[in-house]
């Protein structure tokens, strides 16, 4: 783990030595970095953004999943079939597929009786988008998980009188949650990693404040590398902790079972 | 093509006139071959930009071997920067960043970067790709069970002959199911060269719907195309692994 930790660190201090040393030979405009500086308080504003929308989608996608996934291990095929299906079929699609279809399909405003109206904002209509792949791996997950819980728990618990209910809920996904863990905090940090395409539907998060403020700063060439390298940054020191400790929590429980 | 085209496009012509949706992609030649293209590009993108990755794979695992410290950890480095990172910000980096930097050719009056979108493209993905492959390849490569290759040794075949012999089509057949994996996930994030303009399917259907605003209609082909090139690439891939099965040998 420490080298890992070690060699990940070294190859960024390899890329920030090589960046400047790029715009260095062909800049005709001003210092990238030095407006980058400017600019580090409005980017981090938009990622705060990013941030939010994984964590509500996250949320979302949990919700969801789980109910899907109860539905696709569920013996009654009328439930099965379709929650397969809905699942097969989120899971192969791309990120970007499912984000123009929902910001395209879904309407700006929503009435629902008797609760006014509300007004859904390309954010929000994002937020649910990112929620959709992630559910469905979430569904998938946990039906991996139940399959992976040996026959003999189901047996005793049939046994001693538990009925498939109960046995689910008191002795099979009590289980489950242990080996779920890894995955879940690995889908998260993909999650975070796909917030940026809401940028391409116009949400002003850190990508998109990122483009607003080269625009705004006068779109020289020498603000590229900096201001989408200084993004990668942000990035990845977000998401560098979360996938250390998933691997962590992923080799624990390799050992213990 | 054509061929096709003067095959359906009586059907979802008769579709439009009755009911009003409208799948001109299907029955005007025009937009037929905007998403003719869109395909074209879409499926050379894929295949592109999983041989490099696969290439990249290779290259740093066998890096990984080396006794080298320095360049262990600079692959280490490059595997968690790229793992880490929003691909879709690693291609705009590639194709803004760098792509400005990018030496331009002379095409007689003009000058044109000599890389293009779609080259960034294939270069960005495969890069991306090839960080996951990496660690898919050297956990093959570490799976190899070592009496096999005492046993090659034994033979009297030569560390090389022991290497490209037994060692890689064994890790090959060992690490194929998590490959499969991460190929497929690669092929959907192909899709992302839709920010750097590349005309692929999103983009040519995109032209399409801006003109005829057919929205639902083309959002709906769009989703089909890539589950259907998604599931036929998992199938190819699945058939890959039973076909290279080796009797008596599991997992």
């Amino acid at each position: 783990m420490k080298s890992f930790a070690r060699s990940g660190v070294l190859g960024l201090v390899c890329a920030f030595i090589a960046a400047p040393a790029y715009a260095a030979d062909v800049s005709t405009g001003p210092c990238g970095f030095c407006v980058l500086w400017d600019w580090i308080p409005f980017i981090l504003n938009g990622f705060a953004l990013n941030v939010v929308i994984s964590i509500l989608a996250m949320m979302l996608a949990l919700v969801l999943g789980i109910g899907l996934g109860l539905m696709q291990i569920s013996e009654s095929k009328l439930a099965s079939v379709p929650a397969r299906f809905v699942t097969q079929l989120l899971r192969n699609a791309p990120w970007i597929v499912i984000l123009f279809m929902i910001m395209s399909l879904i309407p700006y405003r929503i009435e629902v009786q008797g609760w006014g109206n509300f007004i859904l904002s390309d954010w929000i209509k994002a937020t649910f988008a990112f929620s959709l792949p992630v559910m469905a791996n979430v569904s998938e997950i946990l039906r991996g998980a139940v399959a992976s819980v040996p026959k003999g728990q189901w047996e005793s618990a049939e046994s001693l009188a538990f009925s498939r209910g109960q046995s689910l809920r008191w002795i099979i996904l009590p289980q489950c949650v242990k080996q779920m863990i890894p995955h879940l905090m690995n889908w998260f940090a993909l999650l975070v990693l796909a917030t940026p395409l809401a940028s391409i539907i116009g949400v002003r998060e850190a990508v998109g404040s990122a483009q607003a403020a080269m625009e705004s700063a006068g779109s020289s060439p020498t603000l590229l590398i900096p201001f989408y390298f200084f993004l990668m940054m942000i990035f990845f020191i977000f998401i560098y902790p979360v996938a250390i400790w998933s691997r962590r929590l992923e080799r624990n429980y390799a050992i213990n079972s | 093509m054509d061929a096709i085209l003067t095959l359906i496009a009586p059907f979802f012509r008769d579709l439009y006139e009755t009911t009003g949706i409208n799948f001109n992609v299907f029955y005007d030649p025009y937009q037929f071959k905007r998403f003719l293209i869109g395909a074209e590009n879409s499926i050379l993108l894929i295949l592109a930009a999983i041989l490099l990755s696969v290439i990249v794979g290779v290259a740093g695992a066998a890096i990984q071997q080396s006794r080298s410290t320095w360049l262990r950890w600079l692959v280490g480095g490059y595997i968690q920067l790229f793992r880490n990172t929003p691909p879709m910000v690693q291609l705009l980096f590639f194709y803004f960043g760098l792509g400005a930097y990018a030496p331009q050719v002379d095409m007689g009056g003009y000058y044109q970067p000599m890389v293009s979108a779609f080259g960034w493209a294939v270069i960005a993905l495969g890069i991306f790709g090839g960080a996951f492959n990496v660690e898919i390849f050297r956990s093959g490569i570490e799976a190899v069970p070592k009496a096999t290759l005492e046993a090659a040794e034994s033979l009297g075949f030569k560390p090389w002959q022991t290497f490209v012999y037994f060692t890689l089509p064994l890790a090959f057949r060992i690490c194929l199911p998590a490959l499969t994996t991460n190929l497929v996930s690669l092929a959907k994030t192909t899709s992302l060269a839709y920010v750097i303009s590349v005309p692929e399917m999103a983009n040519m259907l995109n032209q399409v719907w801006s003109s005829t605003f057919n929205i639902p209609e083309m959002m709906a082909v769009l989703f089909c195309f890539y589950v259907g090139v998604v599931w036929l690439l998992a199938a190819f891939l699945h058939w890959l692994e039973r076909r290279l099965r080796l009797r008596g040998y599991s997992k």
